[in-house]
């Protein structure tokens, strides 16, 4: 099944949103760690270069116009340059890290409703660490290597409703609404989309 | 002595909240779970993986890339989210103490009907759905109701009875639109919960109907005590 996802401005089809190489090299990258410890401008502009466009897009597609989708962007991502020393991998990768960053601005700038949601480095916050155990950060890289395989593999329904939510920022009920589905339906397929991803995961806890 | 936590959001719950597109409300009473909650906190850090790769598997849309600033400045926001989960001397999850600046023990109740407390705490605007605590003393049932979308029920003490399931603190109690139902306090211990729901409750039955004609009551002599004001 092909969705039309639209918004203001430009039109998706969902098959455009599973990019053929699924799961980017620089996705696994050690930017985050080369920012903390060098921050050199060319590892300056390398996250501009690889996360801006896709922030920008992600905050355009809830609504957002250019020139707010961009400054947002660079909120995003100049949180991660300034925090990029505190990271620590105990709970998840610098990908989830700077995730989490851009959904809870766009809760707050976007929609302005409060931000009930962690950021997935909290603890990481209140504890600076400086040097991750490397089974930590090996640990998580290889956590986030089968969610975007899970992903990959996972059947077109229940992909495209997790875009939706995770992407589109749909409600379940809007998802429901969009699809032409059951909110039922939605659910089932969310909850069949995770549980593929608990049981990908299951021997690394 | 206290009873594990037992029961927990649906999946599907707990993925909207990661992905930013559950409802102010729920999400209220999801993060207030989570702070209690140890597996729905790892279970949301997977989530956070997928919102990942998703993201990282999204084509950008066309317009070149985001211009970086010349050099960092340091005026960023404290907008990206809360931080230290636990309030150590209360049963009132860190979250929500700190969002609202309350602790259980000075929650301001108000009476509702005997032996039913609400306080009812405030969204952001244009956000629909309602928030609110309830105290029961023991045995009292809140008015039977359905609602408009999915009802959220986080007990803070004591227990929570609906039907034939007793939760405890912790647990995440979670009904449908589909539900009308009449939940009520523990015969012995009376109970205080967090009730978040993404529309107002639709109160039925007899009670439904004696709190609503109340309230209206409540209203009308309300604005003739304020009307009566003016004119003296």
């Amino acid at each position: 099944m092909v969705v039309i996802l639209t918004d203001r401005s430009v039109t998706y089809r969902s098959r455009d949103l599973r990019a053929p190489a699924w799961v980017p090299d620089f996705w696994m990258s050690d930017l985050l760690s080369q920012i903390a410890t060098e921050r050199s401008d060319a590892a300056f502009r390398r996250l501009f270069d690889e996360f801006g466009p896709r922030i920008r897009d992600y905050m355009r597609r809830r609504g957002a116009d250019t020139a707010t989708a961009e400054e947002l962007a660079q909120e995003t991502l100049l949180t991660v340059w300034r925090k990029a020393a505190l990271y620590s991998s105990d709970k998840g990768t610098p990908a989830s890290w700077i995730f989490t960053i851009a959904r809870n601005l766009r809760i707050n700038r976007l929609q302005r409703e409060v931000v009930w949601q962690e950021l997935s480095s909290e603890q990481a916050d209140a504890i600076p660490s400086e040097d991750a155990a490397p089974d930590d950060t090996v640990a998580a890289r290889q956590r986030q290597v089968r969610v975007q395989a899970v992903l990959a593999e996972l059947p077109p329904d229940q992909r495209d409703v997790v875009t939706l939510a995770f992407i589109e920022g749909l409600s379940q009920s809007d998802i429901a609404a969009r699809l032409s589905l059951p909110l039922g339906t939605v659910k089932s397929r969310m909850r069949l989309a995770y549980q593929r991803v608990r049981e990908a995961l299951e021997d690394l806890k | 002595m206290s009873t594990p936590i037992s029961q927990h959001p649906d999946p599907a719950t707990l993925m909207s909240f990661a992905a930013g597109s559950l409802s102010e409300p729920l999400a209220a009473a999801v993060a207030a779970h989570a702070s209690m909650c140890a597996g729905c906190r790892t279970e949301l850090d997977d989530m956070d993986l997928m919102g990942a790769a998703l993201l990282g598997a999204s084509t950008a849309a066309p317009g070149g890339g985001v211009p970086a600033p010349a050099r960092p400045r340091d005026t960023l926001s404290s907008a990206i989210g809360p931080h230290n989960r636990r309030s150590p001397n209360d049963k009132l999850p860190a979250p929500i103490a700190r969002q609202y600046g309350i602790t259980l023990d000075t929650i301001p109740w108000k009476r509702l009907a005997p032996g039913v407390w609400q306080h009812r705490l405030p969204l952001s605007p244009g956000v629909k759905g309602d928030l609110r605590f309830y105290k029961l003393a023991p045995g009292a049932k809140l008015p039977d109701h359905g609602h408009a979308g999915a009802e959220l029920t986080l007990v803070l003490d004591g227990i929570v009875v609906d039907g034939p399931n007793r939760c405890h603190v912790g647990d995440l109690h979670e009904v449908d639109d589909q539900v009308e139902h009449e939940p009520g306090a523990d015969n012995e211990v009376g109970c205080i919960c967090l009730v978040a729901s993404e529309g107002p409750p639709r109160l039925t039955g007899w009670r439904g109907l004696v709190l609503r004609l109340l309230h209206r009551w409540r209203r009308r002599s309300h604005t003739e005590s304020a009307a009566a004001n003016k004119l003296g």
